[in-house]
């Protein structure tokens, strides 16, 4: 099912999607509608244009392709699902995420995976081809970032203040350069092949969703960033 | 009644949009600013909108364009006594709207054209500076005469606001009939008051402007800075301290704007420490001389000029900006749409770093 997106109200192109009688609604030239996907069930949406605000909040048991870029909080507490994009991302990419998994092919903006969280089997997973702006994973309790630093070169893809008030989760970053000013309460070291068994799985489909090579992902070290032992915050939310 | 601005407190959300010709070629018809801003309706609450146009009175280029609303026919008596005494009067007349259902209680708008008077004893005696006597005269007249406020006051340059959805506020005022090198536009989310017409964005002084969204944590530190200058800070509202603040810095000062975003927006001190030396000694003369002008808390603004503008977010980027270019056209917005809206197939959108600003000058 095709959905003609320019023009219409947000209220009333989420109230056409949720009404769709399909499992995959396609919607045309789309531009800044927000809550795109939220309260969504059982759906494929491919999306072209511009998607607005909280594209995918609270997703849940649906996915969602962007051929376009996105705008700000992106996934903003999604369950579950997955959201891919071909283009880039805006802030707070992946807010507070608790589940499902995110990919984007280009950039991402300031503190993406915001207060990213974890339980048991919850497990959310943001994948970002290119760089991010300062404050990635800022008060990250749980999950996984990933920043494949594809097209930067001699610097680290973060921006500053990578990892502020982090106490739980993890971050992965690709880069031909440590972390420059590192905050003192993170644990950074390099990566040895088999510590990117986790990602692995992830990294695979960002390569097949944006048609790169896997051999061009590895040919630069990775850095996992998590928090330092002693870290007051790390028990006061879950005990992860 | 109404309460104004300045008698209560109104935090905000707000959408800003930004697009200027750097050929300074005036192309821009106003429907397209308006068509930019709607398409950020949901940041707004109807409770102010308002567009800034430079570049749009070119047969008056040489005149102060003074826009005045007033709250009554005393007021623009009083008002116009005052004027004629100081200035010569070119032209004078409504401002054009349309009936728009939407746009209500409107106050009597006026436009004059206005050459300042000097008398030849302040002439022989080289005591004339101009644009301070305009800002005496705006702060007089806002101050002193009741009912009659003056909110826009620059040459070749116009700002256009009211109580509504931006979108409605162009409607109401005619903006397809405007054409501009640069418009800034944008669109207001108070949430405590009524709002009030003098208090929709842009606020302006001579030729600068301020759209701003967001909602600045150093205001009193700001205000009690600033009104030692003789700034008064009347609306107590964070755009009216940034635009003084950039009167003060700029026109006072005598600073570029590449220094004043250093000053309102200046690097942590972390940042200054791995400077080079040459940098880190101007950077900490800026801090230490104009602490007090340091803009804390969530901001993106577009200072519009003369000649061009300068967009800003605060040194976090606690607010979205995101700025492209296209054939000699430039677009600064809160939002992607709404530069997608009048340019679709614009490519390399990015967002400036917290604290980076975005100035743009014309080819003149």
């Amino acid at each position: 099912m095709i959905i003609e997106g320019k023009d219409i109200y947000f209220a009333d192109l989420n109230k056409a999607i949720k009404q769709a009688d399909a499992s995959e609604v396609t919607v045309n030239n789309i531009i800044g509608q927000r809550y795109i996907g939220s309260g969504v069930q059982g759906k494929n949406l491919i999306l072209h244009g511009t998607p607005g605000n909280a594209l995918g909040a609270y997703l849940d048991n649906c996915n969602i392709t962007v051929y376009g870029n996105v705008q700000d909080a992106v996934g903003d507490t999604m369950n579950n699902g997955e959201i891919i994009v071909h283009g880039n991302g805006g802030d707070t990419l992946g807010y507070a995420m608790r589940g499902g998994v995110i990919y984007v092919k280009g950039n991402g903006g300031y503190r993406v995976g915001i207060h990213m969280k974890e339980y048991q089997e919850n497990k959310p997973v943001l994948v970002v081809g290119g760089r991010v702006g300062s404050f990635l994973g800022e008060y990250q309790a749980g999950g996984i970032l990933v920043v494949l630093g594809l097209g930067v070169d001699n610097s680290f893809p973060t921006g500053n203040y990578c990892g502020t008030g982090m106490h739980g989760g993890v971050m992965y970053i690709r880069s031909d350069v440590p972390p420059q000013n590192p905050l003192p309460h993170l644990l950074i070291r390099e990566c040895a092949r088999e510590d990117l068994t986790e990602i692995q799985p992830f990294i695979k489909n960002y390569c097949s969703y944006f048609n790169i090579l896997e051999a061009d992902i590895f040919n630069k070290p990775f850095y996992k960033i998590t928090p330092g032992g002693g870290n007051h915050y790390n028990t006061i939310y879950a005990h992860n | 009644m109404l309460k104004k601005e300045g008698e209560i407190r109104i935090p905000s959300g707000c959408a800003i949009s930004g697009i200027i010709n750097k050929t300074g070629e005036c192309s821009i018809n106003g429907s397209s600013i308006v068509k930019s801003i709607a398409h950020m309706h949901d940041r707004s609450n109807g409770l102010g909108g308002g567009f800034a146009g430079y570049g749009i009175y070119p047969e008056y280029a040489d005149q102060y364009a003074f826009h005045v609303f007033y709250e009554d026919m005393t007021a623009r008596e009083e008002t116009e006594r005052y004027l004629d005494r100081y200035f010569e009067m070119v032209n004078l007349s409504r401002i054009p709207t349309r009936k728009h259902p939407r746009i209500k209680d409107e106050p009597q708008i006026w436009r004059y054209f206005v050459n300042p008077i000097f008398t030849l004893l302040q002439e022989e005696q080289e005591e004339i500076d101009e644009k301070q006597f305009i800002v005496e005269t705006v702060f007089h007249i806002n101050t002193f005469i009741k009912g009659a406020y003056i909110f826009s006051s620059g040459k070749n340059m116009g700002v256009f606001k009211a109580v509504g959805f931006p979108e409605d506020v162009g409607e109401f005022y005619r903006l397809e009939e405007y054409d501009a090198y640069s418009w800034t536009a944008h669109g207001r989310y108070p949430t405590n008051t009524p709002g009030w017409w003098g208090g929709a964005h842009p606020f302006a002084l001579l030729d600068y402007s301020i759209v701003h969204n967001g909602e600045i944590s150093s205001y009193d530190a700001n205000r009690r800075f600033i009104e030692m200058f003789d700034y008064k800070c009347n609306l107590q509202t964070d755009t009216e301290v940034i635009t003084y603040i950039i009167d003060y810095l700029n026109r006072k000062q005598g600073l570029n704007y590449e220094n004043i975003a250093k000053i309102i927006a200046a690097p942590f001190w972390e940042e200054i420490k791995r400077m080079p030396e040459a940098e880190a000694k101007r950077i900490t003369l800026f801090r230490n001389t104009f602490a007090s002008l340091l803009i804390t808390g969530p901001f993106s603004i577009i200072l519009g000029f003369n000649g061009g503008f300068m967009a800003l977010n605060d040194r976090l980027k606690l607010r979205s900006m995101v700025t492209g270019e296209k054939d000699n056209i430039v677009y600064i917005a809160s939002e992607e749409c709404a530069i997608r809206a009048i340019c679709p197939d614009i490519e390399n959108i990015w967002a400036p770093q917290g604290g980076e600003p975005i100035i743009v000058r014309v080819n003149r």
